[in-house]
This record gives C-alpha cells, sequence and structure tokens, in this order.
C-alpha cells in the first residue's frame, strides 16, 4: 500500500472528523434518553449530568404510563406496520414473480404502470383517500393505514424482488413443472425460499417509514383506539409541554423501540443500502 | 398462437398488488387532481374549472401564502442541497478509505437519527435549542460564544434555516449510506493507476472518484427533491400547523393540511386542499422530469 494512503496523520485527522459527527449525531438522543431518568430540578440545574443515586427518578415514566395508553398506541403500531409488511412482501412478491417469469402482452406496461408510485408521493392523493376510507367505513380503522402503506410499499417491492426473481434459475422451476406442480406451488414452495434475502431488504427498508409516519395516522386514524406510537407521542407531549419529566419519558418511550429494531436489522438494512438495491 | 387460453394464473398473480395500488393510490391520486375543479356552494358540489388554481396563484390572501410556502419550500430543498449531500458525500469517502478502522461502527451510529420518528426529532431539538432548558447557551457559552445565542426556531428569521438543518442533521445519514455504497464499487486497479500516475489523496477523490459517484448525486438530489416538496412532519411536530412563527417555516405539505383541515376560525376545504396537493404533483413531477431527461441521461457513465 502506497504511503499517501496510509499517512497515520490522514487517519487521525480522519478519526476526528468521524468522531466530532458521531457525537453531534448522538448526543440530542443521549441528552433526552438521560434526563428522561432525572427529577425535575437536577434537569434543569445539571442537564448534561447522568443521573445519579441523588437526582434519579422515574416520575415522567409514571405519569405517561398513568395519562397516556402507550401499550395500546405500541399494539396498534405493532399491527400496522406488520400487517403492513405482510401485504407488501406477499402481493409484491406475486407480482413480481408474474412480471419476471410470464411472457405476455402487456407485460412492459404493467411493470411501467407499478413503477410510477416509486417516484410519486401517496400524500398528494390524501384527500380523495380519506373521502374514499370515509365512504368505506374505514375511517379510525387500522386497516385504513395498512391499505395505504401496503399501497404506498408496493411499487419499490415488486421493483426490487423482480430483480432477484430473474436470477431464480429456470432449471429448478422446470423441473418443479416436469414434476407436476402447478404454478402456484412453484412460487411458493420453490421460488419464495430462495428470495427471502430480498424480502427481508425490502422489510426492512419499509419498516422504519412505516413505523415513524405522523401524516396517515394523523388524518385516517385520529382516533384513541387507533393511535400509533407516533401520533401517541406527538398529542401527549403537545398536552403536557410543560411538565418535562412527562415529555422526557414520552420522548424516550418513542426513541426506545425504534432502536432496538435497528440493533436487530442493522445489519440487514445496511447490507440492503450498500448491495445496490434501491439503485 | 393460442388466443382464446387465458393464464389465470398470471391474473392471480397480479390481481391483488394491482388491485391494492389502483384502489389506493392511483385512483384517488386522480380523484384529487378532479377534485381541485370543484368547489363547494351550499352542500352542493359544483365544477368550477380552473377557478380554485386562479384563486391560489393569484388571489391575494391565498397567493401570499402560497407564494410563501412555496419560496420556503425551496430554501428548505437549497439548505438540503448545500449542506446535507456535501456532508453526506464527506462521511461517505473518509467511511470508504480502506485502513479506517471501526467502520461499521461509525456508519451505525451515524445513521440513527434517520430511523428516529419526527415527532422525537422536533422535539429533542426544541427542547435543545430552548432557552429555557438551557442546554444550547450553556454549551455555547463554554466555548465563549454565549453572545451568538439566540432562540433560533423562535425567530422569524431563523426559524425555517434552523428547522431544515435540524432535518439536515437526520437526513444525512442516506447520502452517506448511498454514497459509501456507490464508492465501494470502485475497483481497485483505477485508484493504483492513478496512483502510478501522482493522483493520490485529495486528488484522487476530485478526479477520480467524484465522476464515478455522479450518477449516485444524482438520485440523491432528485430523491431529496420529492422528499422536501412532501415534507410536513417535522415542521408539524416542531411548530404546529401554523408553521410559526408567523407562518415562517410553512411550506407547501404544512399549507395543504392547514386548507384541507382548516385552523382556528377557517373551515377545511378539500378542493383548495386538492389545488394545492395538484400543484405539489405538479412540481415533483417537473423535479423527475427535469432528473430523468435533463440530468440522467446526460451523465456520463463510466463501465467498471
Amino acid at each position: 500500500m502506497n504511503q499517501a494512503r496510509s499517512n497515520p496523520l490522514n487517519i487521525a485527522l480522519m478519526h476526528g472528523a468521524l468522531v466530532l459527527y458521531t457525537l453531534i449525531a448522538l448526543f440530542p438522543v443521549f441528552v433526552i434518553l438521560i434526563n428522561s431518568f432525572k427529577d425535575r430540578r437536577s434537569i434543569f440545574r445539571e442537564p448534561l449530568a447522568l443521573p445519579d443515586s441523588e437526582s434519579f427518578s422515574t416520575i415522567g415514566y409514571e405519569t405517561v404510563m398513568r395519562q397516556g395508553d402507550f401499550f395500546l398506541y405500541f399494539q396498534n403500531s405493532m399491527i400496522v406496520t406488520v400487517g403492513s409488511l405482510f401485504f407488501i412482501l406477499l402481493f409484491g412478491a406475486m407480482a413480481a414473480y408474474a412480471l419476471s417469469e410470464y411472457r405476455f402482452r402487456g407485460n412492459m406496461l404493467m411493470g411501467l404502470y407499478l413503477a410510477l408510485g416509486i417516484m410519486i408521493p401517496i400524500r398528494i392523493g390524501t384527500v380523495a383517500i380519506l373521502e374514499m376510507m370515509v365512504a368505506t367505513g374505514l375511517v379510525n380503522t387500522l386497516w385504513a393505514l395498512i391499505l395505504v402503506y401496503t399501497a404506498q410499499g408496493l411499487p419499490l417491492a415488486v421493483f426490487i424482488l423482480g430483480e432477484f426473481m430473474r436470477q431464480v434459475s429456470d432449471d429448478l422451476k422446470n423441473a418443479g413443472r416436469i414434476d407436476g406442480l402447478s404454478e402456484y406451488t412453484i412460487f411458493f414452495r420453490l421460488v419464495l425460499p430462495l428470495v427471502r434475502p430480498a424480502m427481508a431488504t425490502v422489510a426492512v427498508f419499509n419498516m422504519i417509514p412505516i413505523w415513524n409516519d405522523l401524516w396517515f395516522p394523523l388524518i385516517l386514524a385520529p382516533a384513541e383506539e387507533t393511535k400509533t406510537l407516533t401520533l401517541g407521542s406527538q398529542v401527549f407531549i403537545g398536552q403536557f409541554v410543560t411538565d418535562w419529566n412527562a415529555v422526557l419519558s414520552a420522548l424516550s418511550m418513542a426513541i426506545l423501540p425504534v432502536l432496538v429494531l435497528y440493533a436487530i436489522f442493522s445489519r440487514q438494512l445496511i447490507r440492503g443500502i450498500t448491495s445496490g438495491a434501491v439503485k | 398462437m393460442k388466443h382464446a387460453r387465458i393464464r389465470w394464473h398470471i391474473v392471480v398473480f397480479l390481481a391483488p398488488a394491482v388491485l391494492v395500488y389502483t384502489a389506493v393510490m392511483i385512483f384517488p391520486l386522480f380523484n384529487t387532481l378532479r377534485l381541485a375543479l370543484y368547489t363547494r356552494i351550499e352542500q352542493e358540489r359544483v365544477f368550477v374549472g380552473l377557478e380554485n388554481f386562479r384563486t391560489l396563484f393569484f388571489d391575494p390572501i391565498w397567493a401570499e401564502q402560497f407564494w410563501n410556502a412555496l419560496g420556503n419550500n425551496f430554501w428548505f430543498f437549497l439548505i438540503h442541497m448545500l449542506v446535507q449531500n456535501p456532508i453526506g458525500v464527506a462521511l461517505a469517502a473518509i467511511l470508504s478509505h480502506p485502513r479506517l478502522r471501526f467502520a461499521a461502527l461509525y456508519r451505525s451510529a451515524i445513521f440513527i437519527p434517520t430511523i428516529l420518528s419526527f415527532v422525537v426529532v422536533g422535539f429533542a431539538w426544541k427542547l435543545i435549542l430552548s432557552p429555557i432548558w438551557g442546554i444550547a447557551p450553556s454549551m455555547m457559552e463554554a466555548v465563549g460564544l454565549g453572545a451568538l445565542f439566540r432562540p433560533w426556531l423562535g425567530l422569524e428569521g431563523s426559524a425555517l434555516t434552523t428547522l431544515a438543518l435540524v432535518s439536515v442533521w437526520q437526513f444525512v445519514g442516506i447520502p452517506m449510506m448511498l454514497i459509501y455504497a456507490a464508492l465501494l464499487t470502485i475497483p481497485e486497479e483505477i485508484l493504483e493507476a492513478g496512483e502510478v500516475d501522482g493522483v493520490t489523496g485529495m486528488a484522487a477523490f476530485w478526479k477520480i472518484k467524484l465522476p464515478l459517484i455522479l450518477p449516485s448525486i444524482g438520485i440523491i438530489s432528485i430523491l431529496t427533491f420529492v422528499g422536501n416538496f412532501n415534507a410536513f412532519d417535522l415542521i408539524y411536530a416542531a411548530q404546529g400547523a401554523l408553521a410559526g412563527p408567523d407562518f415562517s417555516t410553512d411550506i407547501l405539505g404544512t399549507f395543504m393540511y392547514r386548507t384541507f383541515f382548516g385552523f382556528q376560525l377557517q373551515l377545511g376545504d378539500p378542493h383548495m386542499g386538492s389545488a394545492i396537493a395538484g400543484a405539489m404533483f405538479a412540481i415533483i413531477l417537473v423535479g423527475v422530469c427535469i432528473y430523468l431527461f435533463g440530468i440522467q441521461t446526460r451523465l456520463r457513465r463510466y463501465q467498471l
């Protein structure tokens, strides 16, 4: 290796820049988390100190537990996210298989039609979506959110899964056909297990935007029983804005599930982005 | 050609996706554009053609809000292009250095803000920048800049820029990851050939790597454009639907929300809301077309 590229001074400078930026990225999260475990006086007097035996307090979390139904919000977010991912993956994989496996008239056009939604945000159609959900009685149900997120996630899912399905060997599928398997069995038993890594990538890409969305829960399902965690914490913080303990605890409770998901899936997510799935 | 036989399995495979996508995305999109051509007069829906758009662009009260939101939106986008994307490229360039240790650790940590919800990001920064809590002012005092502190989110002149920078802080991970991926695909031989010719360090970045990653920078630019012109959540979480102070942080998303749902004494108007959605659609379409036909086709792609 040439010397200019491994000069120790350069390496030190690079670490310096990265450490600085990492601190900037993590500082706000850190401040919120540590202060959520302190009593009100210490929050203001020593905002950057870690909680110690004197300043430790869970009063904020107690208020949140008493006043907000965070378990319900969390459950709603889980149902919406998992439900949407299920339909995105199932319907997306089926459509991707049809487009990549069979030649039929209109194949190209259908592919283009489904790809339109990759660039156009679904939010543009909000007025008519709300009107439709009101007309069908789906407003203030979790189904409204699941349908919207499924429609929003499908275009990219069909695109990515199609790219992967083209790589599944034809010999395998033809062997299945000779053995008399139906097209459905070939898809579910032979092809789906082989594209599992691509399905994981699609799932991870969709998971975080769905979990974090504020717009559609606010418009389609603002009722108390259908609030998602994102909307629930937004409303809670708006009401308790002067109760700093409660606000900081509510923020921490919104951060923690996402951090846990990220810890579990970060490798998949980063591999998905860097493997060029979105190029 | 067997003409009559319909291969039903193709229909079964395609139907669910096409139905959901058409019913929940494409149909409402066009229906919204259609609704923009109507208005409500005494409980009756009346066709008025382009009247709503004329109101939006030229009526003194509406036009002032619309052009304000549009101008703010462009400023919001500009800050992202000038700050987010260069920082993302710089971080990616450092991270892709072959001799760097802990690269995966830095990468994961810097990506954390991107996974947080707008509600968390908006409130967290609101608290940190708040003069009441005093984290930002006391930290600035510690480095001798205490006199420069202002309640940035509360001042008309700086609130929008501050929120744009908060959004940059949140999303810098995305350009970083995409550029990092692009840099990894550059073959070692090309860089070594450059070294043989004496092109190393910064020169190697500007002369060899940057031209090779231009297509990725193009993709990031259009993703940023679409994301910014459809933004709403961060402004709503930090400043509320009124996008204060005095509408100085109002962008098209918050403007559409307010118009559609109403606020304070003004009643919601789905038809004007649709007209704003139509304007957003047109802007995004123009942006995507400029990218697809003006930029993407002209970028030189190198076979690696």
